[in-house]
Formats: C-alpha cells, structure tokens, sequence
C-alpha cells in the first residue's frame, strides 16, 4: 500500500459527489418509493387572515383513491402540538403556537388547513378541489409599521400586539464601548438612513420533500432537509417519538442556503399520519407551494446612523431594525436578525455602537434562515451608508474605508460589538481587487462619461466585508438563548484492508463535503484519498451532530475530523511500536508511516489496520480497535472578509443595468479545495446580485403572494449575469487548527451592497442617492427622472 | 391510451391517463428518475430531455405526445462505461454543486451544442437561457460546455461524441 506524498490540502480536486449527479443516479427524497407507499398533499389557505368557520373533506373522501383526509382535529385533538422555535431571543419572547395544520384561524396565504392521504400523488391533488372550507376573512397585517401602531389587526389576538421581541445591544451598557447619543451628539457629520432589505425566496432547486416508513422497528424519515439531527430533535419534542425509535435520513439533498433548515409542519404530518396507517407516506411539493410555504429570507427595514469627523474618522453607530418574522417564529428566524448585530460594525474600528431590533408578526408567510442570515443584511447597510458618508465628506468610497478599518497588525481586535477577530488583512485583498479590477483606469472613464453626458453611465461600487463564520461557540450560542450548542462529531474507522470511514455531523446539500473530508482525512492520516469514505445524512451512521448552516462544515466539522483522525494515530502508535520493536518515543507519523527514528524500518497505518483486525499480535492490555470519535467546540468564530468591486453600466434613458465586470478578493483562510471554494463563491456572487437586481417576493395588499411561481419570482439565468473574477488572499484564522474560516456565504454577503453603490455612484450626478431594491429598470429610471427633474428645479 | 416509446434505448408499452406528462411517465413508468421536477411552471428546465434528439422540458409534453418517439435521458447518456464528454466538461470544470439542476443542464448542453458546434460565452449563456441553477452562478457550466465544444464533435453520433476522456475519478 503506498502513502500519499503530495498532500491533497490545497489540490483542486475534481469532486467524488460528481459522479452521481451527472449520470442521474441520485437519491433525491422524491426518488424514494417504497411497497404500499401513500401520497400526502397539503390543502392551503387562499387567505392570509381568516377565520376557518367549517371545513367538510366529506366529498373528497369519497373520490378515487382518496384513502384518508384529515384535518387538524384528527391529527392534533387536543390542540398541543407546536412547532418547535429554538431561538428565543429574550425571556418574554412571544411564542404563539403555530400548528401542524390550523385549527380555528390561518394566519398567512399557504398556510395547511387539511391533508389529503391517497394511492397517488395525482389523486392526492385532485381530492384538494372536493375539501369545502368556509373562511370568514380578517383585515391582513402586512406593513411591519403598521402592524406595531395602536389600535393595528393583530395576527395573534391573545398576545395584545404584533410585536414577537425586543433585542438591544448598547456598547456602553456591556462594556466595550462608548456611548452612541454622546457620539452622534459630538460629532461634525451625522448621517441616518433607511434601508430596505426585501423579502426574498430561498429557491433551492429541489422542492421540499419527505418520506415515512412506519415498517420496521423504527419510524425512518427521509427529507430533503438541512438539518437531519436536529430534525430528529425536534420531531421527539414535538411529537413525543422516542428519539431511539426515529432515525432521520437526508440523502442527496438539492440545495439548502438555509431554506431546508426548518422543521416543516409536514414531516410532522407525515410522521403522524404513517404512525396512523401503519403504512410509508410520501410528501413532494410543487414550486408553488414551495414559494408560498417555505420560509423567506431577510425582509428587514433598517434604520442606520453614523457619526464621524470631518476628516472621515468614524465615532458612532447606530442601528434601529424592524424584522418581519411572518406569522410565526420559525426554528431559528427570531435569532436572524440578531445574529446582525455583530457585524453592523463590520471591519471598521467604530467606539461606541447601538442596536435595537424589533421582531414583528405578520400575516406573511415565515422569514428565517437565508444564506448568511442576518450578516449580508448587516453588511449591506454598513457598506452603502459608508459610501454615502464617503460623498458627503468628498472622499473615495475606498480611502474612507481604509481610514478606519483594523489595520493588519492590530488583530487580535476585540470590536465594539464585544467579537474578537483573529486575524485579517484587508489591505492585501483590497490592494490586489484594485489591481484585478483596473480600479483607477475606471475611474478615470467614469469622469469621462460622466462630463460628456453619456447615456450610458458607468458606477464603481465598493464593498468590504467580514463576518462572524462558522457557527458554533456553543457558550456563545447559550449567551445569545439559542437552543442548542454549535460543536460539531465526527468518527473515523480504519477498516481492515487500510480503507478508511468517516462520518461526519454536518449534513452536506451540494457544498463538495465528501471531496473537502476525504482530502483532510487523506492528508492526516497519509492515505490515498479514494480510499476515504465519507457518511453524512443519516442519524444512525453520524449518530449525533448539529448539520450544516452558517459555513460551519469546514471550520467546525472539519476540525472534529482533524481531532478525531488524531486520536486514530495516537492509537495506532502503541501497536506500531510493538510491532516494530521500539519504543513509542523513536518513532515519526509521516505520510501515512510509522518510522523508526533514523532508520529505514517503518509500518503504515493501513498495515496496522490490517494487524488490528487479526489482533494475534497486539501488545498486551491495547483494544482491538482504530476507531475513534471526536466532537469539536471551538473557542471563537472564524472571520472571513473580502473586497468586492463591481463596475455597472447603467443605461440612464431605460434603467437597464448591466455589470461590465466583478471583481472579488475573498480571504477565507487555508483552503482545503480550491475548485470547491471557487464555485461557492461564484454561486453566492449570483444570489447576492440577484438580491440586488432581480428578486423579491412580493404581495399583495389582501396578503396574496403575487411572485408564487418561478413565471414570476425571477431567478437569473445564465443569460442574466456576467462572468466574476474571482481570486484570494490567505490569511489563516488563529482559532483553528486547519486555519480555516469558510466561504458558504462570501460572495452573498458582499455582492449586494457592492452592486448597489455602483448603480448609484452611476446615476449620483443626478442626485440619486439611494435605490431601493431589487433595482429593476423602471426603479432606476425612476430615480434617474425624479433626481434630474429636481436638479432642474434647483437650477431654475 | 396505450402508448410505445423507446426510453435510452429500451422499448416501453404502457396504458397511460392521457393526461400523465412526460416526466412523470419517464420517473414513474420508466424508472427514469434521474430526470426530476423543479417547477410547475416550465421555468427551470431540470426536467429536459431529448426527444426524437431534441432537448424538451418534459413536463410540457404529455407522455401520450411521445407515443413511437424515442427519448434520451441522462441515465442514457454514458455508453459502454464511458461518460458522455457533456458530462465529463461537467466534472472536469465543477459545474454542478447540488446536481438537482444537472440532468437538465447537460440535456440542454448537448442539444446546444449541436445547434451550434462552436458557442461563445453569449451564444452559451442565451441557450441555457430556459435552465435554472441556484448553486453555481452559472459561470463553470458555460466553461464546461465551451470544454466540451473542444473535446467533441456534436450531432456526430456517439462514437464522435465519446472521445477523449475515460470514466470519473480522482485528476
């Protein structure tokens, strides 16, 4: 057997998931089908505000077939089940029960009222029409202002208000820093603005889906979810299953961005009613109802203040958010918008800082989770509001930046928010995103566009940023009431013909784990990468672990894997030394072989492997045995950043932008695979733009979402978007032991805010100076017009 | 109706509802489930096959529509072990992530491809106009349909079509 010499950290490996994928041999939950298997569909409220007066399924029932209906009398009679939030963010959180199917009252547009169980999916949809629901309809509460004003329609009556919590922050009150009113009051330049995030559809590819199989000594899940530990988790709380007698299954799951991170009323449906029928039932949705019942991200106004000197020293900040949770708190969505107030201060040195979020109710459907959560819509505020700062004192948006940012020699820097970062350079990723983007050439042009009044015009916009990543300090979790902790397990088997398992408690959804574990394993214990298997997604093989969110794979699990393949040596060690006939101390691990200090004796890992399993020959007292299990809980996050620069052409007589280049200069620390990295940042480059250009979710003023399908919610196509360049600098983080920081929500984070001010900075002359989003045509126009005519008029 | 169609090169006679699309028939008649649904809306194109060597979004055929047709999926595509080079270009430039999107990617790659042997990056990003993918911000698959425009000869037949490379794994 040969050790591997060139290590496999840093290789850009082509991936092992690949192979699967592109030959149409996957595991997608809807692939799944099982003898006597039943087909689910969900019946949902056409209303955002009603009250359920009488639902008959009667007809239905009678339909071919249609093998049951019920309602949330059936499966809930006593009316207790409530699914689960695990963030309560303050102590007198308000906590409505939201029920597996509504009873009396549906509070959002997609809402379930009743579940159709049938021979086939067809059957199941068609019997949906015959169910009779009568509604008595209540005043929608959409406006998040509106619904905290006296006298507003509540979406929870017995709770008295709208309002799910209050959450503040003050940097004077916690010690690490100075008071905001004194510094805005202090200050030469005061600027306040309002922003609005939208609400946007995380759009994974692969509808939501689910599988029970009642057969058996345990009820088996499969789901297309992120989360399958905690799935398990909650569907005990929630359902009262002894969590021995429930494994959950995520196999290949089609994409995530934190839309799969909830646990749905419909796994707990499924559950229940396999549970009934004693037979397997299949839950799929359509697009439709993905957009209506899925959660939404972001939807957000943020009301954002800095302060500064003259000369563009930055002395305060402060935050006021309103958050819209939708009807009701999702598993993590309460915590979202708090997760932002770490990074509103984002890589500035700023000494005094106030945050204070306001969740809201509303009869919409729920927000949580989505790629970033709570950091793209932080760092989008912080970034257009210092270009703004940066107009208003005359300076380039990037010296103002550089003026006040932590300097390379200054980390460790404990901000004003109470984080420590480890470590960062944000000169040497912003000098070479200048260089790759021609940052002065551009310049140069725009003036000159800009004096020859050219209807095309051409923005530079800037954007910096770093954020909290990797999910995971479980002290910090608990200081924050998040429900659980944030350590990731890990366990590896050498196998007796040297092959090796790991499985792994992240939970993988098309990031490339099984490549990125495979090359860390390869490389710690110097065996041929394809002899490393990885397990994930499934609670039986990965018997416990906190899953896959908040780029926490690589800087969590991945150390988990690190610890646990060292324990694997450590034990390996012994019986290499017995073997050998030396003492422990004489001997090296490298490259997979124990050597004998100075000469040329050696045994590889996978040769005591082999000698493990035979055991004939092991010294005396030592367990037969290289496995080994590892849970890792780091001590701090890990804090990527970057500079993105992005140049937009905006036709000044249509609105239409387009972008004429990308440049991006990610610093995520060591990377394990640069093709990995590459893609994620391309994929999240196109969500952030996208945000800033093309989507939002829109509804209506009775609370009908009017953008339900992808005919309407407009996801950018290749033809939409333009290639990035896309390059690094390697600053590794401090706090782990691969120096890792993660790269899942890099180029969301960053690319909003970086498109935006280039359409602005575009149109400025004509003084614009902010847009909302997403900045479709007519909205440029629209402020290109009303800028120009009241320039005219300032003229006259 | 009793339709005939030749699915990857197997013959299947079935009764169907003549309202049952394509891609369902081909995932619950044929077993063909590597095709998947994304949409209900023809919009995101993870359901595109060839049929009769024109790639369609499946679920706006109805399975009846391809009664004496013969239809490609991508279960159909390797031959004799060896990957399609649409699918190795995939592989080889990482342009999947998820891979929920990917059938109907490389479907609607190959019949790029054949209308026009030598796309650039325009001509590439207009023809996977009607393909969505939220993973990859498109930019690998349109380098891996231009890879593939260099390593085949399009519309040739298979044996034109399988040149270069050999099976999947490691560099």
């Amino acid at each position: 057997m040969t050790a591997t010499v060139e290590p496999e950290v840093g290789k850009a490996r082509r991936r092992k998931e690949d192979e699967r994928l592109i030959t149409g041999r996957t595991r997608w939950t809807d692939n799944i089908a099982l003898p006597g298997m039943l087909h689910l569909a969900v019946l949902r409220s056409p209303l955002a505000h009603a009250r359920i007066t009488s639902i008959d399924p009667s007809a239905a029932k009678e339909l071919p077939g249609v093998i049951a209906v019920y309602t949330a009398a059936d499966l809930d009679p006593e009316g207790s089940i409530g699914m689960p939030c695990a963030w309560p963010v303050t102590p007198d959180m308000a906590a409505p029960r939201r029920p597996v199917l509504a009873a009396e009252r549906v509070n959002f547009a997609g809402e379930g009222v009743a579940v159709v169980v049938a021979r086939s999916a067809a059957e199941a949809h068609d019997a949906l029409e015959a169910i009779e629901v009568d509604y008595d309809e209540l005043p929608p509460v959409l406006d998040m202002e509106a619904a905290l004003a006296e006298g507003a329609p509540l979406v929870h009556e017995e709770l008295g208000s709208n309002k799910n919590a209050v959450w503040v922050f003050d940097s004077a009150g916690a010690g690490t820093g100075g008071d905001v009113e004194q510094a805005l009051s202090s200050s030469e330049i005061v600027l306040k603005r309002r922003f609005r995030q939208q609400r946007l559809v995380p759009a994974f590819m692969e509808p939501r889906a689910c599988v029970v199989d009642p057969t058996g000594p345990q009820l088996t899940l499969w789901s297309a979810t992120q989360v399958p530990h905690i799935l398990r988790v909650m569907a005990a709380l929630t359902l009262g299953i002894p969590e021995h007698k429930l494994r959950v299954i995520a196999p290949d799951v089609g994409g995530g961005f934190g839309g799969k991170i909830a646990v749905l009323p419909e796994e707990m449906m499924a559950l229940l009613i396999a549970g009934k029928l004693g037979k397997p039932v299949k839950w799929n949705e359509s697009r439709s109802e993905t957009m209506l019942a899925a959660h939404h991200g972001r939807d957000q106004i943020q009301d954002i203040t800095v302060s500064a000197n003259a000369d563009g020293t930055l002395t305060g900040l402060k935050v006021e958010l309103l958050a819209n949770l939708g009807a009701y708190n999702g598993l993590v969505g309460p915590g979202v918008p708090i997760l932002g107030a770490f990074m509103f201060n984002a890589i500035y040195k700023i000494p005094a800082y106030h945050f204070a979020c306001t969740n809201v109710f509303t009869t919409t459907t729920l927000t949580d989770a989505y790629r970033g959560a709570g950091r793209p819509e932080a760092t989008f505020a912080i970034e257009r509001i210092i270009d703004e700062l940066a107009d208003e004192l005359g300076m380039d948006p990037l010296e103002l930046r550089e003026k006040n940012w932590i300097r390379h020699e200054e980390f460790p820097y404990t901000t004003v928010a109470g984080l420590t970062y480890d470590s960062g350079n944000y000169e040497a990723a912003t000098a070479k995103a200048k260089e790759l983007f021609g940052y002065d050439a551009l310049r140069r042009e725009q003036a000159e566009r800009r004096a020859a009044n050219d209807p095309v015009q051409l923005g530079i916009g800037v954007s910096t940023f770093t954020e909290m990543c990797g999910l995971a300090p479980s002290r910090v979790l608990g200081s924050l009431d998040y429900g659980a902790g944030g350590w990731e397990y890990a366990s590896l088997r050498m196998l007796p013909t040297g092959k090796v398992e790991v499985t792994t408690g992240a939970s993988a959804h098309g990031q490339g784990h099984e490549t990125a574990w495979s090359q860390i394993v390869a490389d710690q214990l110097g065996v041929p990468f394809e002899d490393v298997e990885v397990l994930h997604g499934d609670t039986q093989s990965a018997h416990k672990g906190m899953d896959t969110y908040g780029s926490r794979s690589l800087v969590v699990g991945g150390i988990a894997i690190v610890k646990a393949a060292e324990k694997v040596v450590a034990k390996a060690r012994p019986i290499a030394a017995h073997l050998l006939e030396c003492a422990e101390d004489d001997l090296e691990f490298t490259g997979g072989r124990f050597v004998v200090k100075g000469t040329e004796s050696a045994t590889t890992i996978q040769d005591i492997a082999l000698a493990v399993f035979a055991a004939h020959n092991l010294p005396d007292g030592v367990e037969p045995s290289l496995d080994s299990d590892a849970t890792f809980d780091p001590e701090n996050f890990s804090f990527p950043h970057g500079t993105h620069l992005c140049a937009a052409e905006v036709d000044t007589e249509t609105g239409r932008v387009s972008l004429r280049s990308y440049v991006c200069v990610d610093d995520i620390g060591k990377v394990i695979n640069p093709l990995i990295v590459e893609g994620q940042v391309h994929g999240g480059l196109a969500q952030g733009i996208a945000q800033a250009l093309y989507e939002e979710a829109v509804h209506d003023e009775s609370g009908t979402l009017t953008t339900g399908t992808f005919a309407d919610y407009l996801l950018p196509s290749a033809a939409d978007l333009p290639s990035f360049t896309t390059a690094r600098t390697e600053t590794p983080s401090t706090t782990n032991p691969l120096g890792a920081k993660g790269v899942g929500e890099a180029g969301t984070i960053a690319s909003t805010p970086a498109v935006v001010n280039a359409v602005v900075d575009a149109v400025r002359q004509f003084g614009v100076d902010d847009i909302e989003m997403p900045l479709s045509p007519m909205r440029v126009w629209r402020a290109v017009q009303s800028g120009a005519a009241s320039n005219d008029g300032g003229a006259q | 109706m009793r339709i005939t169609v030749t699915v990857d090169g197997s013959k299947y006679t079935d009764d169907v509802e003549p309202r049952m699309l394509l891609v369902h028939y081909l995932r619950e008649r044929a077993g063909k489930v590597g095709t998947v649904v994304g949409c209900d809306t023809s919009n995101c194109g993870a359901c595109t096959v060839h049929l009769d060597g024109h790639s369609v979004k499946s679920c706006s055929v109805l399975a009846v529509q391809a009664d004496g047709c013969e239809v490609t999926t991508v279960e159909g595509l390797a031959r004799d072990g060896r990957l399609h080079p649409v699918q190795q270009a995939f592989h080889d430039n990482h342009a999947l992530q998820c891979g929920f999107c990917t059938p109907g990617m490389i479907m609607q790659s190959i019949d790029l491809l054949a209308d026009n042997p030598d796309p650039d990056e325009q001509a590439i990003r207009e023809g996977l106009e009607g393909n969505l993918c939220r993973c990859t911000g498109y930019q690998n698959i349109v380098r891996a349909v231009r890879d593939a425009a260099d390593h085949m000869s399009p519309g040739a037949g298979p044996e034109a079509e399988q040149i270069k490379h050999v099976g999947v794994g490691g560099e």
